[in-house]
């Protein structure tokens, strides 16, 4: 299939090109503040990522999908803190756990429909907030500071800026590509049919909650991944990693980007952290217009960052 | 045994917020089918009001006479500007929607309230203790907030139960089309429904406040909370709620009194405390988990839904 | 007539107090056109949803091939070569026609498991899916997205869906409500074309229709089966005149 040069393509391309290049601006300029809030947005943009398959693409309305941010980071610390650092080690479990996790909740919530949905996963995520309140070997309410980042035995070396940042990227960039082939397949095409018409799946012969389960779970893994590099970059994790706003700030991202878009997401992340350190830079009580902001957006912007795009794209 | 009874009483206590909290919540949903997560916000404005306009007349019982009419108008004013156009949207919409909402409250409490939070200092009449029963003194407050909760229920359950405007609720909630047909005024009686449930969320928020502090972000943990219980109940069942809310309420309570004394038997208390505090807060998380797994609808599930 | 497809024995369906299907035994000949004709409000979507697994009857059973399915999921009563159609349009509304038709034809080839390559560019879904457009005369139409089809191409396309499923056995829940005469027309000429190859249940308001299709009716009123038979034999019976032709319109 040939790329054509839409704007939707364009825009993408502009965007993961100054991803790739903000670097070499920032060791130019000597401002390393502004690689790891490109960090940051990577990360978090590889969470509402996995986010968008299951709730742009498969309908599913998690309010919990920060728990397996939590997940993924609580894994690095507590391995951590028991002086196991070897990335080998720490991300395959953390996945693993993750994607565990994902399949216990999932097995029980995709069970519920609409509302109670939305709210069994809250419920689920914020069960797992309270275990992390639990953990009272591993700082309890007050988090865990980790004794170092994970280590890959040289390179990448996560305690280098750029390097980290390299890896992220390429990490997102590899979601990305896995989303992509995930949803233009046969099973993606399932998930979207269980979103448009579920019972009309049943009816032409697919027993769909294993498949919506399946996404699920890919979801939770990823999200997992993405725990494993914000406790990394933070050098800290904590039960508010998972708090249940932690969730909701997720949704915002999906939804603002744009959901089902492969790219919704990374517009969505940049936006939002973008707009945070814009608007609290201006004044300390930047969510009160950015509160206001997502009402709007909900009333006006359907489609998000992508669907205006999209729409632009159309009129030419 | 003297503990325990103290416990079951501090549970009908919480439940009873619940409840009045839950109503409001479960009554918006049943009939315009709204998610309000601003819910809790509503709560939270409740109890800075009634701070507020106590420090104003110095009297408790006058700031919280007039923060339930400021409540009421808050409410009206919220689904008039921002929610009435969210009706026919889908619920993730309205999910984020109010979640902005709830950024917003809280921010703009921060900047007229101030960070430090309020507190409301207790009216003599009420700071004495009742005397239950030899040896089980009981604070005069809670008792009131008890006293108020179950009128409020009764009262709440009178209004949908026998009356007219309990009636079109009622018929709204079934049958929107019907009520329609009928000639109701459909916009003012969501109004009404939503301002209503304000009113009753911001009188958990003040009966709660002189026990707690008035604070930002004090709404969301109970919203939290609110929301279990009215999944529990069958979303948009009152009765439901009401039989949720008392589950919630004495399961948190017990679990949290007892939890730590159970597991200090286990493991040293340091850790025993910590764990319980974890564990008796997932208590009613795994309860619901549970009652969604046997009954996908909650306990009472609301006809036509 | 080769024996017996479809069967229900003693259906009965009860919302609260009211009798939606009341003992229904029904036997559905293999290869019949079997009409289901009766008043509105007869439980003729009812009995449809038992039959297709929608809904699980109160008591009684369903049996296909002599199997009984009466607890058989939706999807597992599709394998086993049953297929319906919606009285309601029930399609994917953000793809395609060919996408609608491609996804009941991947149902039917195996799991779908299948992560990676690009479910567009399959032959094994796009060739079948192709077919059943143009058997139904969607063919020119396929890159059409699904919700800017007219109501006709609709009820075309809820056909194309059945059909690519490869059904032995195909419940036709008012294929032509909310038509013109010339696409009931189209749709008649159709069905006739199917019949010859298929087994179908049909419910139909259209009592022309009906008629010229039919190879046996039966009539329900009040979710009561009161007669089954030939088209002829059920113009003339008396009972179904009493209680439904008899009631001035066949609405």
């Amino acid at each position: 299939m040939a790329i054509k040069p839409t704007p939707t393509v364009a825009v993408a391309t502009i965007v993961l090109a100054g991803f790739a290049l903000l670097p070499v601006y920032a060791v130019l300029a000597g401002d390393s503040f502004v690689l790891s809030l490109g960090t940051r947005i990577l990360v978090m943009a590889l969470a509402a990522a996995s986010l968008n398959l299951i709730l742009g693409y498969g309908g599913m309305v998690s309010f919990g999908h920060a728990a397996y941010l939590g997940v993924g980071g609580y894994v690095v610390g507590i391995m951590a803190y028991h002086g196991v650092t070897s990335a080998w080690v720490q991300w395959p479990v953390a996945i693993l756990l993750s994607a565990a996790v994902a399949l216990f909740i999932g097995a029980l919530s995709l069970r519920t429909r609409g509302l109670y949905f939305i709210m069994i996963t809250l419920a689920f995520a914020q069960m797992i907030y309270y275990v992390g309140v639990g953990l009272y070997d591993y700082g309890g309410d007050d988090g865990l500071t980790l004794n170092a980042r994970s280590d890959f035995g040289g390179f990448p070396s996560l305690d280098d800026r750029p390097q980290f940042y390299y890896l992220c990227f390429i990490l997102l960039v590899a979601a990305l590509y896995l989303m992509k082939r995930l949803v233009g397949s046969r099973f993606g095409q399932v998930i979207r049919g269980a979103k448009s018409n579920d019972p009309r799946m049943h009816a032409i012969g697919f027993p769909t909650m294993r498949y919506r389960l399946t996404a699920f779970v890919i979801a939770g893994a990823v999200c997992g991944l993405a725990g494993v590099l914000l406790a990394n970059q933070a050098d800290f994790v904590s039960p508010a990693t998972m708090h249940w706003t932690r969730s909701g700030d997720l949704i915002v991202m999906v939804v603002l980007g744009g959901m089902g878009s492969l790219m919704g997401p990374v517009y969505g992340a940049l936006t939002v952290l973008a707009l945070e350190e814009s608007l609290s830079s201006l004044t300390h009580y930047w969510k009160i217009i950015f509160g206001p902001f997502l009402v709007l957006v909900v009333l006006f912007g359907k489609g998000g960052i992508a669907g205006l795009i999209a729409r632009w794209e159309r009129r030419k | 045994m003297i503990l325990f009874i103290e416990q079951i009483l501090n549970g009908v206590q919480i439940g009873l917020l619940l409840f009045l909290l839950a109503a409001g919540l479960t009554l918006v949903f049943g009939i315009m089918d709204l998610v309000n997560l601003a819910h809790g916000s509503l709560y939270m404005m409740g109890a800075y009001f009634a701070a507020v306009l106590t420090k104003l007349t110095g009297s408790f019982f006058l700031g919280a006479l007039l923060a339930l009419p400021a409540a009421l108008l808050l409410g009206i004013v919220v689904e008039v500007v921002a929610l009435r156009s969210l009706y026919s949207r889908d619920h993730l919409d309205q999910v984020l929607a109010t979640f902005g909402l709830i950024l917003f409250f809280n921010e703009a409490a921060q900047l007229v309230f101030g960070v430090a939070g309020m507190t409301i200092p207790l009216p003599e009449a009420l700071q004495g203790q009742i005397q239950i029963m030899p040896g089980l003194p009981y604070p005069t407050y809670r008792f009131v907030v008890v006293a108020v909760g179950l009128a409020c229920a009764l009262s709440l359950y009178w209004l949908v139960v026998r009356t007219r405007v309990g009636m079109l609720i009622r018929a709204g909630a079934s049958n929107r089309e019907m009520a329609g047909a009928l000639g109701v005024n459909i916009a003012r009686l969501y109004t009404l429904v939503f301002g209503l449930g304000a009113a009753l969320a911001a009188l958990a928020g003040l009966m709660a406040a002189p026990i707690t502090t008035v604070r930002v972000g004090m709404g969301e943990n109970i919203l939290i909370l609110a929301f279990v219980v009215i999944v529990i109940g069958g979303i948009g069942s009152v009765r439901g709620a009401f039989v949720a809310a008392f589950l919630v309420g004495l399961l948190d309570t017990v679990g949290r009194a007892f939890l730590p004394d159970i597991l200090t038997l286990f493991i040293n208390p340091i850790q025993a405390a910590s764990l319980a505090q974890g564990l008796s807060s997932m208590l009613i998380y795994i309860l619901m988990a549970l009652v969604l797994v046997v009954r996908p609808a909650g306990l009472f599930p609301a006809p036509g839904r | 007539m080769t024996g017996t497809i479809l069967s229900t024995n003693g259906l009965i369906k009860r919302f609260g107090g009211l009798l939606a299907t009341d003992n229904v035994s029904l036997e559905i000949a293999t290869g019949e056109l079997h009409a289901i004709i009766g008043p509105n409000g007869a439980g003729k979507t009812t009995l449809i949803r038992q039959l297709s697994g929608e809904m699980r009857p109160t008591a009684g059973s369903v049996m296909l091939d002599g199997q009984d399915i009466t607890a058989a999921p939706m999807h597992r009563r599709s394998h086993m070569g049953l297929a319906r159609s919606y009285q309601i349009t029930s399609i994917f509304p953000d793809m395609t026609a060919r996408e609608n038709v491609a996804l009941a034809v991947q149902a039917h080839d195996g799991h779908s498991f299948r992560f990676w390559a690009p479910a567009a560019d399959d032959a094994r879904l796009a060739g079948p899916a192709l077919a059943a457009l143009d058997q139904v005369g969607l063919g020119a139409r396929a890159d059409i997205p699904a919700s800017a089809l007219s109501h006709g191409e609709h009820r075309q396309l809820e056909i194309a869906m059945a059909l690519a499923t490869r059904p032995r056995l195909l419940l036709l829940d008012e294929p032509m409500a909310g038509m013109g005469p010339d696409e009931s027309a189209r749709m008649v000429a159709l069905l006739k074309t199917l019949k010859r190859s298929l087994t179908i249940v049909l419910i139909e308001h259209d009592m022309d229709a009906v008629f010229q299709l039919a190879d046996r009716l039966t009539v329900l009123v009040y979710g009561r089966a009161i007669a089954t038979g030939t088209p002829e034999a059920i113009r003339v019976n008396r009972e179904v005149r009493q209680a439904y032709l008899g009631d001035g319109h066949g609405g």
